[in-house]
């Protein structure tokens, strides 16, 4: 007999997975073919340990240790001339390889190069700041701390930048579920009336396709509004749109197109 | 004996005016909606475009206030993430009584498109909400029309109901 398979939640599955799909890899090419990132290398070889390097996209990618992160960065704004840090984050591996990987993108201006410089960091480990090279990596790394839970050495303000500072979890981790767990989907009810109101306001509604006709509490019907409440199981009456009151606002007369006048002669 | 009969409650009869004291005070109070300037996301584009001259909300007796203590109508306009919840709240509850809410654009009713962690899925979780403006984001005219519609619902109150908290949302 067949093995039973729960089919309520079928739709919310993906009906069709190709097993033949082969994510597509941009082509590599070896660093020699470009000079100038040939002689980068070279010089970053000569003091520190290269684990990979290669040119992708007509950038070169190098893979170094995470220990030595501030030494190649900086060994690299000040004799080989990549004065931009122009973008500095984490991927999480955590679920493959249970490692962060941290990417420095460098660009020089003087060059018209750009390099990226990747390491490995392990979940709990921390990484050196750059942010007394580069000011850009402030920022950068606050929202690396703040999205992934890497923790920052030597950084000047080492604090969340998007999230509440009470925040718990790291939101743009593999494992964090998109709509919040726990603590985010009750974080403003925690918050702001205490734990105990959680009964009385409810949890929060996820489905935005959801719709009861007969929901007077939530819902309310273009043309057939009632006040909030109200029970229309045995139907509801029609409300014409209108906007003002039939008989007449105190103090407000109605604007009579009868008996406005009409100026034609504009030079009067 | 006179020949004529004044009918004192007619229009132009005498300058007089028989109403009750609920009339002219929600007579007052709905021609004077001040509200507090609450752009959060592209909402408030619109929201200052129905206060701007085209729209002019100034006729409805509709004026921006920058200060929660001189408001009296709160639109919140546009996308209200959990950290800003609780600023919200505390901007409410500076406005003073009576005080009003109207939660505009998709956003602000059920979190709309953003399905997501940072954000609250409608402001009626945070605070109470009288009127709900559907669209993303609605034109200055759906505002308009909803003004309206809280003018009548103001006029509708009793003007002298007691002050007594409104329910927590």
């Amino acid at each position: 007999m067949r093995a039973y398979t729960p089919k309520d939640d079928v739709q919310k599955k993906p009906y069709y997975t190709d097993r033949y799909w082969v994510a597509p890899q941009v082509a590599k090419s070896d660093v020699s073919e470009d000079a100038v990132f040939a002689a980068d290398l070279e010089a970053i070889k000569a003091k520190f340990e290269v684990l990979d390097a290669y040119i992708q996209v007509k950038q070169m990618v190098v893979v170094i240790n995470a220990r030595d992160n501030f030494g190649v960065i900086e060994l690299m704004k000040n004799e080989l001339e990549y004065n931009q840090l122009s973008e500095l984050s984490a991927i999480d591996w955590l679920a493959s390889e249970g490692k962060f990987e941290i990417f420095y993108q460098m660009l020089s201006m003087s060059k018209r190069k750009r390099i990226r410089v990747k390491c490995k960091i392990d979940e709990k480990e921390s990484i050196q700041s750059l942010s007394s090279l580069f000011r850009s990596a402030d920022w950068s790394e606050r929202e690396m701390y703040d999205m992934f839970g890497v923790v920052i050495n030597n950084h000047p303000f080492m604090k969340r930048i998007l999230m509440p500072d009470d925040w718990e979890g790291f939101p743009l981790r593999k494992t964090y579920p998109l709509q919040g767990d726990e603590f985010a989907q009750w974080y403003e009810v925690d918050k702001i009336f205490g734990k105990e109101a959680r009964e009385i306001i409810g949890p929060e509604n996820r489905d935005p396709a959801r719709v009861d006709r007969y929901d007077t509490e939530r819902f309310a019907r273009l043309g057939h509004e009632v006040p909030r409440g109200t029970d229309i199981s045995q139907g509801e009456p029609d409300t014409p749109l209108v906007y003002q009151e039939e008989d007449g606002v105190f103090l407000i007369q109605k604007f009579d197109a009868e008996k406005s006048v009409v100026i034609s002669d504009r030079d009067r | 004996m006179a020949q004529h009969q004044v009918n004192y409650l007619k229009d132009g009869g005498l300058p007089v005016a028989l109403t009750t004291i609920d009339k002219v005070v929600n007579w007052g109070r709905s021609n004077s909606i001040w509200a507090l300037t609450y752009g959060l996301a592209c909402c408030g584009i619109e929201m200052m475009a129905s206060g701007a001259s085209r729209y002019d909300f100034d006729r409805f007796g509709t004026i921006f206030r920058a200060s929660p203590r001189q408001a009296e109508l709160m639109v919140v306009a546009g996308t209200l993430t959990k950290k800003h919840a609780e600023f919200i709240r505390r901007l409410y509850d500076q406005m003073t009584e009576p005080k009003w809410v109207i939660s505009m654009g998709s956003c602000a009713n059920t979190g709309g498109m953003f399905n997501t962690y940072a954000t609250v899925q409608g402001v009626d979780r945070v605070i109470p909400v009288d009127l709900y403006l559907p669209g993303c984001a609605p034109r200055p005219e759906t505002l308009q029309y909803g003004v309206m519609l809280l003018q009548q619902k103001i006029r509708r109150e009793s003007a002298s109901r007691a002050q007594k908290p409104k329910r927590l949302m």
